[in-house]
């Protein structure tokens, strides 16, 4: 079995911690899914993927704003790291005249601020940033030093709140917090929640109105979906974060429904829209035709209209014609193949669904920073317990909204919507291991290691993951392909979505320098002679 | 495109805006990638170690191996001790290495972290050895970050066993493994046994063979590192980046240095190529005579599409310098030159060049960023654009042609293969440069101007 050869090479103490993380699914209807550890502290030395609770809060959610001066404070690292290198298109729109995402802005923290504090510095450069540019919304996200010296950068939003009368947040997301970026996403959810959310009042142009939370616009899939659903007669009211605007989310409470795509960054605002307005979230799936008509097909269930219905199937019969040829061509060529997936936290559930309608299987699937419920779902919620790292990143509560809380369906009547075959998740998020079958294998926190001997053990046709993992997967032989990134290429969602992905998988399987790795005289001798007279 | 830059220059004292430079510890990282049988080490937040090791396999487009202490809150407050620990172990059993090289963070060094003597107390395996170095991100850039590592290496490492070993050192920097390979190839031509330390061909270019090697068969091995100190001399390659190691092989080890420029371009290859015949006492070979040859005739061949031409130049202290001597070689006009790293030796440096070849109204700046340079441009256009993928920015913005050179170049590939340095590497910039100026009248004259023969 892979799992146990897997971790039979660890120390004693390696064995004891990683044991739980690493799965080999044995899912049978009675067993039900099983449990597996994640969102714990990652062993040193292991060589994990994972990066820090900035990478999360910065890299992740905050950066994409597109009208908001991110300011990095710490030394020049972080802010250069997270420059330009995540994809998270945006271009300017009816609420936006200024595109800050091609800049980086950082304090660049030296010694003395070390020593005698950077919150002055930090003042000095929102001066000089308001002076430069006159953003209407300043965001300052901590680098490890920021908590470790006392700045207090919430202290400093509001004197800049003051002096400017803007809107100003700050975040206190030290890379050390917690035990992954997945705090710092919850940083970042927190602080759009209390500080942005809420503040606006442009009521949605039309009736069926939605945000899509947790979409990031990697290679511009927000906007194939915007495309999509505008066809259906949807307006998509927000892209969370990507290609999003501090003032186009103002107005996010005043949409009809939330789409969660990214469940495991965005799902404290999901859940918090739905307490303090009343907003119901699903979650829902633009990768793979397939699920992108079930996800259209529940939104329509949702706003329960028989004109969006139709209108619905209409979009869906055309969409699918367009590519029908296509997705048939790419079929015939990949059906068969295996792949594995290590992404963050949702995107190794979201690709085996469109693997498989490409008629592949996925073999191994892995996050680096998932939660328990973004493999077993969250009705495994409450039976999870907080440890110390956990505890330490805040946890907001919000209260209904008395002016704009608003339920559209009784707990009885979202109840009928989740069940049956075609339920739709409402409110709920049924996680990825119920979508895989007896034998694959399920890794959290993946390591170096691991993703290096199951390669070798389960021999996938192509192995989906990150900059760090590609180019050592590749030189082992076996094709590899950036999920986070997509290599450049995308969008990925959607339609043609999956066209795009089929015709870059079937490019990464078949391109022709992979039969020329081995040279011609390591299968000829330079010596060619007979033995013993014969022939 | 960056639409928001006024051309109106404001002095800006706390905002860095579009930084050329990055941190310390990805230097350090690089630096220990070009030792063989070695994992670096980040002793910090694990967001460091994924940083670092991104950034690198984006430039070299190959894996670029590095642990973590992966610190929590807990780690922060109380200390890295145990991280360290737990980790130097997991690393030895899981990953088997000869050499641990930890760098710290700008966490750790906040803290205090003792690494000497976490490392003193440390059960390193028989045969095995862990050494550090520290790397405050908050001071300098990911220059000092390498010559740090450099120097971490050497104090743990080096001796004097007496018998000189007959080699020569060469520093050759931070530069790509073809870079390294060229350096090494003119030295070979030129009969000199080498050390070179660090050295990252053979791991940062591995070739595709099928098999993944954890730890390529490349980098200078530890016991090559011990053996600085008896090297019969040592060449120091890049003002900037070498002068502390060269000057603390002087002090440990009295091995005498030459600090050369990084030879990129007629002169500084023969500064390089003149220490090397020192050395070895032989005559220069026909073979790098005419290589001296040909980049001299390429350059008197196409200096009238190069001559007078303005160019603005950003990234590392010693590559910039570098290429504004060969761009000032070409006759062309270094209009702005600029460094992240604040290094106020850089500027007097470019401007001896600027003096030296009689130019004025150029600009030489370190501690500079991207926002400066564009706003200048701005205000006084230039020709070409020099530097790293962060400069095709302001060349879409400003519609000027652009070359890349230095690091990081994230957005193309085999970079790293091929040579700036050296005669050689300088022939293939001066190709570059002239046919991306040549292709630029080619795109923008009338069609009756279009010339077939140029």
């Amino acid at each position: 079995m892979s799992r146990e050869k897997l971790l039979e090479k660890y120390s004693a103490k390696v064995y004891k911690n990683r044991k739980d993380h690493v799965l080999q699914l044995e899912l049978e209807e009675a067993e039900g899914i099983p449990a597996i550890a994640a969102n714990t502290r990652t062993v040193p030395g292991v060589m994990s993927a994972r990066g820090c609770c900035y990478a999360g809060c910065k890299g992740v959610v905050v950066g994409p704003l597109k009208d908001v001066c991110v300011i990095t404070h710490g030394p020049i690292g972080c802010g250069f790291y997270s420059w330009g290198t995540r994809r998270n298109k945006a271009r300017t729109d009816e609420h936006t005249e200024k595109n800050f995402v091609p800049y980086c802005f950082s304090t660049d923290m030296q010694e003395s601020d070390i020593v005698f504090g950077g919150e002055k510095k930090l003042e000095t450069a929102i001066d000089e940033a308001m002076a430069l540019f006159d953003p209407a919304c300043v965001m300052i996200c901590s680098t490890c030093p920021i908590g470790l010296i006392g700045d207090d950068v919430q202290a400093v939003a509001r004197r800049v709140e003051e002096k400017y009368g803007i809107t100003a947040i700050g975040y206190a997301c030290e890379g050390y917090k917690g035990v992954s970026q997945s705090g710092g996403h919850h940083i970042a959810n927190n602080g759009i929640m209390r500080n942005v959310i809420g503040t606006g009042d442009e009521q949605p142009k039309t009736r069926f109105s939605v945000n899509i939370l947790g979409e990031y616009n990697i290679g511009g899939d927000g906007w194939e979906e915007e495309r999509i659903l505008k066809r259906c007669g949807i307006e998509v009211v927000n892209l969370f974060t990507g290609d999003a605007s501090y003032a186009a989310l103002k107005n996010a409470h005043l949409a009809g429904l939330n789409l969660v795509m990214c469940h495991r960054s965005i799902n404290y605002i999901a859940e918090m829209m739905k307490t303090k307005y009343g907003i119901d979230w699903i979650k829902v799936n633009f990768i793979g035709f397939g699920a992108t008509c079930k996800t259209l097909r529940d939104i329509a269930r949702y706003f329960n209209d028989p004109e969006l219905t139709a209108r619905v199937e209409e979009v869906i019969a055309d969409e699918l014609a367009e590519i029908h040829d296509e997705i048939e061509y790419y079929k015939l060529q990949l059906a068969g193949k295996t792949a594995g997936i290590f992404s963050g936290g949702s995107r190794s559930h979201h690709y085996q669904v469109l693997l498989e309608e490409l008629g592949m299987h996925t073999v191994i699937a892995g996050y680096e920073f998932a939660h328990r419920d973004d493999y077993e779902g969250r009705e495994v919620i409450p039976f999870i317990k907080d440890d110390a790292d956990s505890k330490n990143i805040e946890s907001i509560t919000v209260a209904p909204d008395e002016a704009f809380f608003r339920e559209v369906y009784s707990e009885e009547e979202i109840e009928a919507l989740r069940s049956g075959p075609d339920g739709v998740e409402i409110n709920a998020y049924d996680g990825m291991m119920r979508h895989m079958e007896r034998g694959d294998v399920v890794v959290d926190d993946y390591n170096h290691f691991e993703t290096d001997a199951l390669i070798e053990t389960m021999k996938p046709d192509i192995f989906f993951s990150g900059i760090k993992d590609k180019y050592s997967i590749q030189k082992a032989g076996v094709t590899s392909r950036q999920i986070h990134s997509y290599d450049y290429s995308g969008p990925y969602s959607g339609f043609r979505g999956a066209v795009n992905f089929a015709r870059d998988v079937r490019m990464a399987l078949y391109t022709n320098a992979w039969s020329l790795v081995t040279p011609p005289w390591r299968h000829e001798p330079l010596l060619v002679g007979t033995i013993g007279g014969g022939q | 495109m960056l639409d928001l830059t006024p051309k109106e220059v404001m002095e800006r004292k706390a905002l860095r805006i579009n930084p050329c430079k990055t941190c310390q510890p990805v230097g350090a990282l690089y630096a220990a990638l070009g030792v063989r049988n070695c994992m670096p080490h980040s002793h910090g937040s694990q967001g460091c170690c994924s940083y670092h090791r991104s950034v690198l396999s984006r430039h070299f487009k190959e894996p670029a191996i590095a642990a973590s202490s992966s610190f929590t809150e807990g780690a922060s407050v109380f200390g890295g001790r145990s991280n360290i620990v737990t980790s130097a172990r997991n690393i030895f059993d899981i990953y088997n290495p000869d050499i641990i090289a930890v760098h710290t963070t700008c966490l750790s060094e906040t803290i205090g972290d003792d690494l000497g003597s976490y490392i003193m107390d440390m059960d390193v395996p028989e045969g095995k050895v862990v050494v550090h170095t520290n790397t405050p991100s908050y001071v300098g850039s990911h220059i000092n970050g390498f010559f740090n590592m450099m120097m971490g290496f050497m104090n743990y490492l080096t001796r004097k066993e007496g018998t000189p070993n007959g080699k020569t050192a060469v520093f050759p920097g931070w530069v790509n493994p073809g870079d390294i390979r060229e350096l090494k190839r003119i030295a070979a031509l030129m009969r000199v046994p080498t050390t070179f330390f660090p050295d990252p061909s053979g791991v940062m270019d591995a070739p595709m063979t099928g098999r993944y090697e954890m730890y390529p068969e490349g980098g200078t091995t530890v016991d090559e590192i011990r053996g600085l100190g008896d090297s019969e001399h040592l060449i120091a390659l890049g003002e900037i980046t070498c002068i502390e190691p060269a000057e603390l092989l002087k002090k440990k080890w009295k091995v005498d240095f030459d600090l050369l420029p990084l030879p990129v371009g007629v002169a500084y290859t023969d500064q390089y190529v003149m220490a090397l015949r020192r050395r070895s006492m032989v005559e220069v070979p026909a073979q790098l005579e005419m290589e001296r040859g040909q980049l001299v005739d390429l350059m008197l061949d196409s200096h009238s599409y190069t001559y007078r031409r303005k160019v603005a130049i950003f990234g590392d202290p010693d590559v910039v310098i570098g290429l504004t001597a060969l761009v000032l070689e070409m006759g062309m006009l270094p209009k702005y030159v600029i460094t992240g790293t604040p290094k106020e030796d850089f500027a007097r440096k470019v401007r001896a060049l600027f003096e030296l070849y009689g130019v004025e109204d150029c600009v030489a700046k370190a501690n500079a960023d991207l926002f400066e340079l564009h706003q200048w441009i701005k205000n006084e256009p230039v020709d070409l654009l020099i530097g790293s993928s962060y400069g095709k920015q302001i060349a879409r913005a400003e519609d000027i042609p652009f070359i890349r050179a230095g690091f990081p170049v994230l957005d193309r590939y085999g970079g790293p293969l091929l040579p700036i340095v050296g005669y050689s590497g300088s022939i293939h910039l001066v190709e570059r440069i002239t046919h991306t100026l040549m292709d630029r009248i080619d795109r923008d004259c009338a069609d009756e101007d279009l010339e077939v023969v140029m």
